[in-house]
């Protein structure tokens, strides 16, 4: 794990920034700093990504380090592994979340497991960045959560930030990282504004630290990504019922923060976790069972889950019926009444 | 001594004259993309194909203005425009017969309709109502594919399997320029010539994926060029010739029905709108390029023609014109109206039989519907009494 050392403060000038703009300068200020650092995807260049987080880097830093390649996933991220094992350090965009799947062969078989393979000699330092999840009312094969393909995946760091100023730290630690970092963008965060000053110190943890997004006492929502504002919103509209909710926005899902959320556990009695993937074999169920595991005698009710049913991805109209909202996160915190005997 | 020494006069033999399987000259494309239109070659095109492909490039024209004017009215959510592609998309359909198959990807919406599906049925993928809008056994359309030249080796192995029957079936499956770059193009490829499949892929190369250039894509001397090197013949053609594309289509289907295997079509046309209308096409190409392709634009070429021999008579030219504006307010109308939706649908298609996690999800569903139906019910109450 890196740490990106802060950069010293220069003059404090905050502005509003959106997160794909954020992103857009870690990575540019990654490429300035490191000559290594190279970005390589469809539509990267002239057009600065579909979601334009790119924008501006072909301009600056020329084609051979900002490159439009042919039309292949596969070979987009195989390509990264040869750089990668030449020295350079490739930032690689997947366009969306399902369109990551024909890289999945060079992922699995290659990126997570090179390090291991070769007792330690050759590390692949490749941030694979992958916009993800629904709400944006996307066509199909545009709204996946495929987080817990990748947290399946031992090698694989997998982070996902929920605001502008993690997204650029963790987007600078994440490409500073000696291993490979699977980056999970989401979606319908890129347009989300904060205050925000490129030139002060930004706080960059190391990959793996969970955070507290909000202090609470009557119980734990553990959540990360998309569904951080969602739950911060729950959490607010939860206080009408008398229930003060602490809000755990995990920001990597691998390494997992365990400490910040058993604390937080022990502190509360009880959890609820809460993401937009399927409940079944997603994250959650990890999630569950480990705080189970740490948690279990200051638990007062079974952690539950709040997430999107086990179905294909559906169609953008029918969208807001999958996604998990505030009144279903409601729902489960009302269920954390529990009583041994109902 | 050395090793080499020692093994003296040694010389390895040469390996046996080496031959390669397939003469590759018949496999080549042409030099120049394939024409026919305003060759003097259009003499032999039978008159009445050339009014009918006039007319249903005139209706295909209409499909894509009046689809595009809908993403304006917020009525389709997004459409990726075929607008100077439409002979290929109408050759594409009308070079099979009922019983084949069509393979489109999500540019294609255009094919499908030209093949006899409702206009509306075809555009809700892009709507958001439903993934794929028809039966596509009772079509034999395939889903409209997303993700670049998946559906490659699907129609490979529909082809495969038509073969092994015998039923004469072709499949035709359709992949743009920058599909050709994915690894299941080349799979498909080298599948479809090693089983001689009855297949025909049909690379649609409009000079852009989104934003990168052919030149970005491919250092072939041309897409129809890569046919070669899996053993197949490649065919490069005017993809803006309906009657070129029509002859040539038809020729590869006929091919591929007899038994002579599968063969690969590069069309070169142009994007003429951006990716789709959510694009930026200023960031990436010059206005002065698309207006040099005004002056080849499909309809304007097949006019040039069939005035030429007079066949373009106010007859044809009316009723190619009432069709697709009769087509276009078909297609409004449709559009117009708000889709009736389901929410308990997510629950019904995931499998043939409910998993019981599934049950269990459609209950809580169905709950949370039932308490905002009661909810909107007791606001709608409550406004009446302070009325
Ligand atoms: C596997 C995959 N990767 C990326 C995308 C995103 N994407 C959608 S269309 C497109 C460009 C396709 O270009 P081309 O194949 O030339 O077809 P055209 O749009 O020109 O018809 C891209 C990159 C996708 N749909 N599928």
């Amino acid at each position: 794990m890196s740490t990106v050392a802060a950069k010293p403060v220069t003059k404090s000038a905050t502005k509003p920034a959106t997160m794909a703009q954020a992103l857009g300068r870690a990575l540019r200020d990654s490429m300035a700093e490191d000559p290594s650092v190279h970005v390589l995807g469809e539509d990267v260049g002239a057009l600065g990504g579909v979601f334009r987080v790119t924008d501006g880097l072909a301009a600056e830093f020329g084609e051979d380090r900002c490159t439009d390649t042919p039309l292949a996933e596969a070979g987009i991220l195989g390509t990264a592994v040869g750089m990668a094992m030449y020295g350079l350090r490739p930032v690689v965009e997947m366009q969306f979340d399902a369109f990551a799947y024909p890289a999945f062969e060079q992922l699995i078989s290659h990126v997570a497991r090179m390090r291991n393979r070769t007792r330690g000699a050759m590390p692949l330092p490749i941030t694979v960045r992958v916009p993800y999840g629904g709400g944006i009312g996307g066509v199909e094969h545009h709204s996946d959560s495929s987080e817990a393909y990748y947290i399946a995946t031992p090698g694989l760091h997998v982070v996902t930030p929920a605001t502008v100023s993690d997204a650029y730290g963790l987007l600078r630690a994440s490409i500073a990282s000696d291993d490979p970092v699977v980056f999970l963008e989401p979606k319908r965060l890129y347009w989300s504004k904060a205050d925000w000053n490129p030139d002060a110190p930004q706080t960059v943890e190391p990959i793996g630290r969970a955070v507290v997004r909000r202090p609470g006492r009557s119980a734990t929502l553990i959540t990360y990504g998309p569904s951080v504002p969602v739950c911060l919103e729950a959490a607010e509209a939860a206080r009408a019922e008398g229930w003060d909710l602490e809000v755990v926005d995990l920001r990597s899902l691998v390494p997992f923060d365990d400490e910040t959320v058993a604390a937080s556990v022990w502190r509360t009695g009880r959890a609820v976790v809460v993401h937009e993937s399927g409940g079944f074999g997603g994250p959650g169920g990890e999630i569950a069972a480990r705080v189970t595991e740490r948690c279990f005698h200051h638990l007062e009710a079974p952690v539950l889950r709040v997430a999107g049913f086990d179905i294909p991805y559906p169609p953008p109209m029918l969208e807001k019926h999958h996604l998990p909202g505030v009144d279903r996160i409601l729902d489960a915190v009302a269920r954390l009444q529990w009583e041994a005997d109902s | 001594m050395t090793v080499m020494e020692q093994r003296g006069a040694y010389r390895p033999t040469p390996p046996p004259a080496w031959q390669p399987r397939t003469d590759p000259a018949p496999l080549l494309p042409d030099a120049e993309p394939y024409r026919v239109l305003g060759t003097g070659a259009a003499d032999k095109v039978d008159p009445e194909l050339l009014r009918r492909l006039y007319a249903e490039l005139v209706r295909g024209r209409r499909y894509n203005t009046q689809a595009t004017a809908l993403t304006k009215q917020g009525r389709l959510a997004v459409y990726p425009s075929s607008t100077g592609q439409e002979a290929c998309e109408i050759a594409a359909a009308l070079a099979l017969e009922e019983r084949d198959w069509l393979f489109p990807s999500y540019r294609d919406t255009l094919a499908v309709v030209a093949r006899g599906l409702a206009p509306a049925s075809a555009l809700t993928l892009l709507r958001g109502d439903w993934h794929t809008g028809y039966d596509p056994r009772e079509h034999h359309i395939a889903p409209l594919s997303t993700p670049l030249a998946t559906q490659l080796p699907h129609a490979v192995g529909l082809a495969h399997a038509a073969r092994l029957k015998g039923d004469g079936v072709v499949a035709l499956a359709m992949v743009g320029d920058g599909g050709t770059s994915e690894g299941d193009f080349h799979e498909a490829l080298n599948f479809a010539a090693v089983w001689q499949a009855p297949v025909v892929f049909l690379v649609q190369n409009n000079g852009f994926a989104i934003s990168v250039p052919l030149a970005k894509q491919t250092a072939a001397p041309s897409l129809a060029h890569k046919a070669v090197g899996y053993g197949m013949p490649g065919r490069l053609v005017d993809g803006n010739d309906a009657a070129a594309m029509h002859e040539v289509l038809s020729e590869a289907v006929a091919r591929a029905r007899e038994g002579g295997g599968p063969t690969l079509v590069e069309a070169v046309t142009y994007r003429m709108e951006a990716h789709t209308n959510a694009d930026d096409a200023t960031r990436y190409r010059q206005d002065t390029d698309v207006d040099a392709w005004r002056d080849h634009d499909p309809i304007l070429l097949m006019e040039r023609e069939l005035t030429e021999r007079g066949l373009l008579d106010d007859d044809l030219k009316r009723q190619a014109a009432d069709d697709a504006e009769a087509m276009a307010a078909d297609l409004r109308e449709h559009m117009n109206q708000e889709p009736v939706l389901d929410p308990m649908d997510l629950f019904t298609h995931v499998y043939a039989e409910q998993t019981s996690q599934l049950r269990e999800q459609a209950a809580q569903l169905r709950a949370e519907l039932e308490v905002a139906s009661e909810e909107e019910v007791a606001s709608g109450e409550a406004e009446e009494e302070t009325r």
